[in-house]
């Protein structure tokens, strides 16, 4: 077990390493960030002496060791645009996003296998046919659409909840909604369909032989082994929701990260958009790194085959 | 008839399906006593593993219904159980073992702790006794080295372990009867022989009432004391398995006893029974077997044969006996 957690990390930053260099070099490939900081009057030297500042003057191979040798003493660098450090910018993004999207992962992961296994359990009934259907819908429409009309409908139609900005929980009542749309779906249908094969197993028609109680026979034998791909799936979803947070931060006016990469990425700030990236890379590798320990505790096959 | 366990009697089940109902136990009788062990033999869909689950009260859901009749086991009609006392029976009073040992243990839990949740649940046991009890129960199927398997997942065993473990848990509360549902089917023919054996071990030991569902003539005569010949839904002959052997009287018993291969035949060609079983969606009228009958009469194709009792123990439903 201690091998499988070594090697996994190992993996897992060697994979973030990888990640940086790409980061870093497409970044560069966007285009010149000083043709957006200069007016068309200014003068070819006016251009160099900025370049100077932000230190695009110098050679990739020396610009990229000021960016890594920052971002192992814990320096993101400073903005080009703002001209203030990017933690600062982040310190009041990352949070914000994180109020987001952690609970819309939380939510997300545990509604989404209650209703996945109500789902299996209730075959065909009417919650189940609600699920699927609520489901088909999430898949089909577009994420940006869906928050748009439920700002139209709730917020200036309705005028129950906020329609942008940040504050107390009635702010944060559309935003969720609308990334529990796009999350819930996937892992409700998955839960479902791993538990209706589970739930077909001999090992399943022993425990009801045993007496155990439905209860037991379900979150119990049931569910530990139906919930071993949908764990793969909640480590994807982290993902999924860092691209959700670009359209949802945007549409609700957010201040978090995707509303930040956004602007930075079309100002051409390197450094914000590199290091945004690298947080981002950051939490995705770091919980499917969750997500495989998690694995070998739920099975011990895998356990014993990579131990 | 003394010390009878589990007496069942017209036994209707039946599957409900888009097609239609399906009577896949269509009027079954049958009893088992104390110490012994009653075969349920017959071709594959013939209902043996139906009326096994209906025992249980365990059919697949939605589909399956016990339609008629009655279960009684120890003197109670388990059909009038509630299902929360239907399932303080299950794993105390009655057990099963099914039939592929490869997938009937849960992968996730140690071999402990599936037989442990069946000692909690039917026996109020402090944990220090509970964990005798389940190595008790290893040993009763004589599994080597118990205290180490008990820790044990169900993939770091063999196939025949397997199917031991899985006989540890049906036997973990002592019940009263034992439905063996094709035990040996997937085994291989050592370890099946092996196997077979510790039928006649748990059940010096156990006294308990067993019924063993199979299609192998060849297993019927190594452990039943008694047997019915089980044809599309319905008993077709009943007898101790001594007499079936020597003298079956169905055309069907007898069909199946000649299509047992035999060592002392040599360069003969194995005999098999010509067609095949009926559509349980459209049973044909009379004798369910008249249509691949070699002795059918006229009557076979417009009367259900009635069952005659040779004796006590000996039932034959067909018109040529009288």
């Amino acid at each position: 077990m201690t091998r499988f957690i070594v090697i996994r990390a190992l993996q897992t930053f060697l994979a973030l390493i990888g990640i940086i260099v790409l980061v870093f070099f497409m970044v560069r490939i966007s285009g010149d960030p000083t043709l957006f900081m200069t007016s068309p009057l200014s003068t070819p030297e006016e251009t160099i002496i900025l370049q100077k500042q932000i230190g695009l003057d110098k050679s990739y191979a020396e610009q990229f060791w000021i960016f890594i040798s920052g971002l192992a003493r814990g320096d993101l660098g400073t903005s080009f645009i703002k001209r203030i450090p990017v933690a600062e910018q982040l310190g009041s993004a990352l949070p914000n996003t994180l109020r987001l999207s952690l609970p819309s992962f939380f939510i997300g992961t545990i509604l989404g296998i209650a209703l996945g296994v109500l789902g299996a359990t209730k075959r065909d009934s009417i919650l189940d046919n609600g699920v699927k259907f609520l489901a088909i819908m999430g898949q089909a429409l577009p994420g940006f659409w869906v928050a748009i009309m439920a700002v139209l409908i709730f917020s200036v139609h309705w005028e129950i909840f906020p329609a942008a900005g940040t504050g107390g929980i009635e702010y944060y009542v559309l935003p969720v909604t609308t990334m529990l749309f796009f999350m819930l779906p996937g892992m409700m249908r998955l839960v479902r369909s791993t538990m209706l094969d589970v739930l077909d197993s001999e090992y399943i028609k022993l425990a009801r032989i045993k007496g155990l109680s439905e209860r037991t026979v379900i979150w119990k034998h049931a569910l530990r082994n139906a919930i071993i791909a949908p764990l793969t799936v909640a480590g994807m979803m982290l993902a999924g929701l860092v691209n959700g947070a670009i359209i949802i931060e945007n549409v609700f006016n957010w201040p978090g990260m995707g509303k930040l990469i956004v602007e930075s990425t079309f100002g051409r700030d390197f450094p914000v958009v590199q290091a945004i990236a690298v947080i981002v890379a950051i939490m995705v590798l770091g919980m499917n790194f969750l997500v495989d320990i998690a694995y070998a505790y739920v099975d011990p096959r895998i356990r014993y085959e990579r131990g | 008839m003394s010390n009878v366990v589990l007496q069942v009697e017209n036994l209707h089940t039946s599957f409900f399906t888009r097609l239609g109902e399906v009577k896949a136990v269509d009027g079954v009788s049958f009893y088992v006593r104390e110490g012994e062990t009653f075969g349920i033999v017959g071709e594959s869909g013939c209902g043996k593993s139906v009326t096994g689950l209906s025992i249980m009260r365990l059919l697949p859901e939605p589909g399956g219904e016990i339609i008629e009749g009655k279960i009684i086991l120890e003197g109670k009609n388990i059909l009038e159980l509630s299902k929360k006392a239907m399932r303080a029976y299950r794993g105390k009073m009655i057990s099963m073992i099914l039939q592929d040992p490869m997938s009937s243990l849960n992968p996730v839990y140690t071999i402990g702790d599936q037989i442990s949740e069946a000692v909690k649940l039917h026996q109020d046991l402090p944990d220090n006794m509970v964990e005798a009890e389940v190595v008790s129960a290893l040993r009763l199927l004589r599994i080597p080295d118990p205290e180490i398997r008990t820790k044990e997942y169900p993939f770091q065993l063999s196939g025949g372990m397997r199917q031991r473990v899985v006989g540890s848990i049906a036997m973990s509360c002592r019940p009263r009867l034992l439905i063996a549902d094709e035990p040996t089917t997937a085994l291989d023919a050592t370890i099946q022989a092996q196997y077979l054996a510790l039928f006649d071990d748990i059940q010096a030991k156990t006294n308990v009432a067993i019924i063993f569902i199979t299609h192998d003539f060849g297993v019927v005569s190594r452990i039943c004391d008694r047997v019915g010949v089980m044809y599309a839904g319905k008993i077709l002959e009943a007898a101790p398995t001594r007499d079936i052997f020597k003298a079956p009287k169905h055309p069907y018993t007898k069909a199946l006893i000649d299509s047992v291969p035999r060592l002392e035949v040599k360069d003969e060609r194995l005999y098999s029974i010509e067609g095949q079983p009926p559509s349980m969606f459209r049973l044909p009228p009379g004798c369910r077997f008249r249509p691949r009958c070699p002795v059918a009469m006229d009557i076979c194709g417009e009367q259900e044969p009635p069952e005659v009792k040779l004796n006590e123990d000996h039932a034959v439903s067909c018109w040529r006996v009288k």
